[in-house]
């Protein structure tokens, strides 16, 4: 029983040299897992592994029980569309949409998403007003600003939305947080985390910052989790 | 959202460069059709110089040679007609009318043309417009003349005024018709066509001036004819230059032509002057195909201006297309997003265009009818520039594969890692 599952996974971007080396590696339904990954952990490839953007050398990349390395790229974006929501570092968003639009963008790609907004009886706008005023954004006079003009804390919490809005099983959210004070971190998550319990979203949460880790269920260290990072932080430590 | 209002809230949110490649491309668009219409409208005023009239038989020549010298008063006619074949020919049981014309004389360097009354009835230009007159009467008295709009513009002449004609075509002839002053009888309208430079008097008018002339030369005062003493002479005239011939019917054009050909007592030639105009268009008519040519390049450069615009704002767009990528935007969604940005390029380029192009048709009508007579139809786009305006958007389109190619590799090797 897992939501994300990752057995023997390798990959490299150019041969011999490999960038991710993975035995094993799962993610349980409903879980909020923090991933520690300082830059040169591979942690842009895992991402790009579980977005269904690369594929792996070998091994198998499942989510939802399905092996999306044997997808087709239409069939991986779909997937992606359907299953995933992101949030990224900052400028997370299409500055000329506004806030409620840049929420609801997900919707226009994934029917799926856009069904379980509608058999919850209320239009796209209305969800996406809702869970911005859950995030704290129900100020009308901030939603009406266009979202270049937004802070970046507010920002994030649009992108929260976004990836929240049609109930995704699957956040994943890379480094939403580095651009935030220490407070605002803290309130973010939390944030998030109760809106990912309310629909039972998994949350895999990517960051170099260890501070965050004891607010997870769960850590995960990249590099060992990733052989492939173990080698060169093995060397690098000789070196020191 | 549909990739549609995604493309236009995106191209409001670049809206200065937007309106700009728009504009080009409007304008680009607004000079090819305008060309065109003016094309048209150039070839159909000039190959209708001469309208309703079947033939024109001037002495032998080429018929390009008779055109130039008997529609647009060019050149000189090589022979003369005599006044016998004139009435011997037009007598014929198919005539139903025929205009003569007497060339020779001129004023100030405009053509004089001797003709008879049959001219203001009968003669035709254009979609079958006869002459109309801007003031005064068609000539009456054997000194009346009638101006051309042209002639009277430029130099000024009103009704009732006294002119003086020279013999000969230059301009500063030294030969005039002075003890013969013409008074002006009336100003003709434009007409947008060689009418418009000639001042018409009667062939009596011709004969009178040239009454005491022998073999070409001024008389002295001994021979010389007052204008009082020639009213009462037989003023005949004996030969004329060229003559027009309206038909009962159109059938019996070539059949007349032929007797004309094949007249035993002079070499004649009658040209029927829609075939010989449509000729002679193809000579002179080269310039309306460079013309169009230039547009059709204006057309380009406008393309490719937008297909830079949108070439160079695809790199500050990669964040923007990572992330709609992240939303769950397919590659296909990317190119599909790319190729409608131009394809709106396209269309709102045409449609701006032609509002350009028939605000400006609109505003300059009027005075194109005033000014030169020209008769410029506003009427709906025909096939021909529909398809031009189709082939603009397709064009427009077809060069969007460019940037939506680059856009949809981008999209791929970015995947969904925005680059700062």
């Amino acid at each position: 029983m897992s939501v994300i599952h990752l057995k023997d996974v390798r990959f490299s971007w150019v041969a011999e040299s490999l960038v991710l080396d993975i035995p094993e590696l799962v993610i349980h339904p409903g879980e909020k897992v923090f991933i520690h990954g300082p830059s040169g952990s591979g942690k842009t490839t895992l991402l790009g592994l579980l977005g269904g953007v690369l594929t792996p050398s070998s091994g198998t990349v499942e989510v939802l029980d399905d092996d999306i390395s044997r997808l087709s790229p239409i069939q991986r974006d779909h997937f992606r569309a359907r299953h995933v929501g992101f949030i990224f570092q900052m400028f997370n968003l299409i500055p000329y949409l506004s806030v409620v639009e840049n929420v609801t963008l997900p919707l226009g790609f994934a029917s799926e998403r856009a069904q379980a907004v509608q058999r919850s009886g209320v239009s796209p706008e209305a969800e996406a007003m809702r869970l911005l005023a859950l995030l704290g954004l129900s100020d009308p006079e901030l939603l009406k600003r266009p979202v270049t003009e937004l802070s970046i804390g507010q920002q994030q919490r649009v992108a929260a939305a976004r990836a929240l809005i049609g109930s995704p099983d699957i956040i994943i959210a890379d480094e939403p947080t580095s651009a935030l004070d220490f407070d605002s971190r803290e309130a973010f998550i939390r944030l998030l985390f109760s809106e990912c319990e309310a629909t039972g979203s998994t949350l895999v949460f990517v960051s170099h910052d260890h501070s965050l880790e004891a607010l997870f269920d769960r850590c995960l260290p990249l590099h060992r989790v990733n052989r492939a990072s173990q080698h060169s932080a093995s060397s690098t430590g000789e070196v020191a | 959202m549909s990739i549609l209002q995604l493309a236009l809230k995106s191209l409001n949110n670049r809206k200065t460069t937007a309106l700009l490649t728009i504009l080009s491309i409007a304008v680009s668009v607004a000079l090819l059709l305008g060309v065109e219409r003016l094309r048209v409208e150039a070839r159909n005023s000039f190959t209708s110089t001469v309208s309703g009239t079947d033939l024109v038989v001037g002495a032998r020549s080429s018929s390009l040679s008779l055109l130039l010298y008997s529609v647009f008063h060019m050149g000189n006619a090589t022979n003369n007609i005599t006044w016998e074949t004139y009435q011997d020919l037009t007598s014929d049981s198919a005539v139903a009318w025929s205009i003569p014309i007497a060339l020779g004389d001129s004023h100030r360097g405009y053509r004089v043309v001797g003709t008879s009354q049959e001219m203001f009835p009968y003669f035709r230009y254009g979609n079958d417009q006869p002459l109309v007159f801007r003031s005064g009467v068609p000539f009456d008295d054997l000194f009346d003349a009638v101006l051309g709009s042209e002639v009277a513009a430029s130099l000024g002449y009103q009704l009732d005024q006294d002119i003086v004609l020279s013999h000969g075509l230059e301009s500063t002839s030294l030969q005039k018709h002075d003890d013969k002053p013409f008074r002006v009888a009336g100003i003709l309208k434009p007409t947008g066509t060689p009418m418009d430079r000639t001042i018409l008097i009667s062939l009596e008018g011709i004969e009178a001036l040239h009454i005491d002339w022998i073999n070409g030369a001024a008389p002295n005062a001994m021979l010389a004819v007052s204008a009082d003493k020639v009213r009462s002479m037989s003023l005949q005239p004996t030969t004329i230059t060229a003559f027009y011939v309206g038909l009962k019917s159109r059938i019996a054009a070539f059949r007349f032509q032929r007797k004309v050909n094949e007249y035993p007592q002079e070499a004649m030639t009658a040209i029927l002057p829609g075939v010989a105009l449509g000729e002679l268009w193809q000579l002179v008519g080269s310039a309306e195909k460079a013309l169009l040519a230039i547009s059709v390049m204006v057309v380009i450069a406008g393309l490719i201006g937008m297909l830079t615009t949108i070439l160079t704002s695809l790199d500050e767009r990669r964040r923007e297309m990572a992330i709609l990528r992240s939303v769950g935007a397919r590659p296909g969604h990317i190119f599909a997003l790319m190729m409608i940005e131009s394809m709106i390029y396209g269309v709102a380029g045409v449609i701006l265009g032609v509002l350009f192009l028939y605000g400006l048709l609109f505003a300059i009508q009027p005075i194109l009818q005033i000014k030169l007579g020209l008769q410029i139809a506003i009427a709906l786009p025909g096939t021909f520039e529909l398809l031009f305006m189709v082939a603009i958007i397709g064009c427009a389109t077809l060069l969007g594969t460019v940037p939506a190619w680059q856009a949809y590799r981008n999209s791929l090797a970015d995947g969904l890692t925005i680059r700062l």
